[in-house]
């Protein structure tokens, strides 16, 4: 399948990247190659076939629904870029 | 005791339980080989050298307890497996300085076990690769070798394994990154059952394939290592309500290979295996026989569609669990941005490696709207084919078993610039993780030509770890060893 630099950066904006010219030009052609390859599994014909999404055959897994403490505010805030020591701070968004 | 560093994980476990060696002791001989090897092999982002003395101290000061099978025993923990207190890094410059106040329930595990962390080993940047050239703090070297890759994406795990720089260590399997390095590296490498072992505190890939892994010198050892780890944990929906059995038990019950069928798939041993990989893994199922297997064999016709189908489901989920990383709430953040999209564009532009970027666009792609029935829906069907492809081929034999990857260790560089070609190496492991399988590989010697160590793969039924496991130890105990690894003797 031949993919353009262009759909390549329309399915980027989707998934929040932005590429120079020159990347868009080389992820094009390897990600032509790779589709191109995928596109094999058209060979077989999968008429009637359930299809599998999870190995595990569990679904719909619940608990009880139990008040517990869990991760402290401090913690959960230590990792981020930029907090005021109660929220995550983002760029005014309105 | 000077050489400490070269018993295997239940030897140097047993001489710490009888007191014989301490616990400080087997930390000092692990960190002084780490110093000796390291600036070769670089199989290690970090190394918790003051916590491992600490954590001895404590051990030695209460002496050896019966109850913890691994106590006192350093182990090396995969970089994409959340241990508290250490970063977690993925091999990523996104979770550069990403220190987790939590440990991932396998960890957690291990120091109920008695386990010492010592270190945290490099990788393919979030696992995706299989060379462990992909990672953003420089590639790890094969001890074998330094001229080659360890393998990937737990490269680093198998490479500190074979160089003796811990007893074990933890990996983690979506395609083959446990098996496939294992291979390269000349030690032993398990993928349990989908669901044996909880990914809680695993930095989620593949959803519907990853599972965290034992890698060590023995297939005892690894069972070891599993029993520590596995079990239910209500944390992971996925997690299986199982009983685990005593894996090691299991593992030193078993004398010989009488009763058991050794199914050996077509599709793994034809063209496209190098003949001295073939020959040296033929050489396994004789030795096999001669301790009483019965050899029979068994098709999966679907083979030649795992590949296309794995990448499709993993570049998928790929894309959808890596949307968490936004410069908001951990790792890096681009300070330029003056809006939230620029936020995100720019943090994740920058934070992310090429092949990471690669699979996020064509799991995006895959996932779109149009292109969903034709390759996600289509590949989760062909998952299905594959799947039923084992059920059938167990019906015959109670072991499936091949090469784990068609040729020995690749050099550095030598296929960095092609993914597809880096993909199609994947070809004899990644069936297994789609059907949820569990599988081994184990060395069974040098190639002839490369002097290279080859890996045979065991595939169990879904939660039939203790026969692969027990089939792995007889038949390595009858093998030749494999000697020091080379590139470390210079």
């Amino acid at each position: 399948m031949k993919i353009t630099p262009e759909r390549v950066a329309e399915v980027a904006r989707l998934a929040r990247l932005t590429f120079t010219p020159e990347e868009l030009t080389r992820f094009a052609a390897q990600i032509g190659d790779i589709l191109a390859y995928m596109d094999t599994l058209n060979a077989l014909d999968t008429t009637g076939v359930e299809p599998l999404y999870s190995p595990s055959g569990l679904t719909g897994v619940t608990r009880e629904d139990a008040a517990r403490q869990a991760n402290s505010r401090a913690e959960t805030l230590a990792n981020a870029p930029e907090t005021d020591g109660e929220f995550f701070i983002v760029p005014r968004i309105v | 005791m000077s050489d400490i560093h070269e018993l295997s994980l239940t030897q140097v476990r047993d001489g710490l339980a009888r007191g014989e060696i301490t616990a400080g002791q087997a930390v000092e001989a692990c960190l002084a080989q780490i110093e000796a090897t390291e600036p070769r092999i670089s199989a290690l982002l970090s190394v918790q050298g003051g916590k491992a003395r600490e954590r001895a101290a404590a051990l030695d000061a209460h002496g050896p307890d019966p109850d913890r099978p691994l106590w006192g025993v350093p182990l090396v923990v995969k970089d994409a497996i959340c241990a508290k207190d250490a970063p977690t890094t993925c091999a990523s410059r996104i979770l550069e300085n990403f220190v987790p106040f939590y440990d991932a329930f396998a960890v957690a595990k291990l120091r109920q076990a008695g386990a010492i962390i010592l270190a945290k080993s490099n990788m393919d940047e979030f696992a995706m690769g299989s060379s462990t050239e992909n990672s953003a703090f420089g590639p790890t070297a094969n001890p074998w070798d330094l001229s080659r890759v360890p393998g990937g994406s737990s490269g680093g795990s198998a490479a500190s394994v074979a160089a003796r720089q811990c007893f074990g260590a933890l990996g983690t399997d979506t395609g083959g990154s446990i098996r496939q390095p294992a291979s390269f590296c000349g030690v032993v490498g398990l993928k349990p059952t989908y669901g044996r072992v909880s990914r809680f505190g695993l930095v989620a890939y593949g959803s519907s394939l990853d599972q965290i892994g034992p890698m060590a010198r023995t297939p005892l050892d690894c069972a070891v290592m599993l029993s520590a780890i596995a079990g239910h944990d209500p944390a992971d929906s996925t997690s299986a309500p199982q009983p685990v059995p005593d894996f090691a038990a299991a593992v030193q019950a078993r004398g010989d290979l009488r009763g058991v069928r050794l199914g050996l798939p077509k599709e793994f041993w034809g063209d496209g295996v190098d003949a001295e990989v073939k020959d040296a893994c033929r050489a396994a199922v004789d030795a096999a026989e001669k301790l009483g297997a019965k050899v029979v064999e068994v098709s999966l016709p679907h083979t030649p569609y795992a590949v296309a189908t794995y990448y499709i489901v993993a570049m998928a989920e790929a894309s959808s669990n890596l949307a968490r990383f936004d410069g908001v709430r951990y790792g890096y953040r681009d300070r330029s941005a003056g809006e939230l999209i620029e936020l995100y564009e720019k943090s994740r532009s920058a934070g992310f490696g090429d092949e990471v970027k690669r699979r996020i666009v064509l799991g995006t792609y895959v996932l779109s709207a149009g292109y969903y029935d034709a390759y996600y829906r289509k590949a989760a069907q062909v998952r299905e084919l594959l799947r039923r492809d084992y059920l059938a081929a167990f019906t015959r034999c109670d072991v499936l078993c091949g090469p784990a990857a068609p040729f020995t260790a690749f050099g550095l560089g030598e296929k960095k610039g092609d993914p597809l070609q880096m993909y199609l190496s994947d070809i004899f492991t990644i069936s297994l993780n789609l059907a949820g399988l569990p599988g081994l590989s184990f060395p069974v010697g040098l190639g002839r030509d490369s002097r290279l160590p080859v890996g045979l793969q065991l595939f169990g039924p879904a939660f039939g770890e203790e026969i692969i496991l027990g089939t792995a130890q007889v038949l390595s105990q009858a093998l030749e060893a494999l000697p020091t690894p080379r590139g470390l003797s210079a």
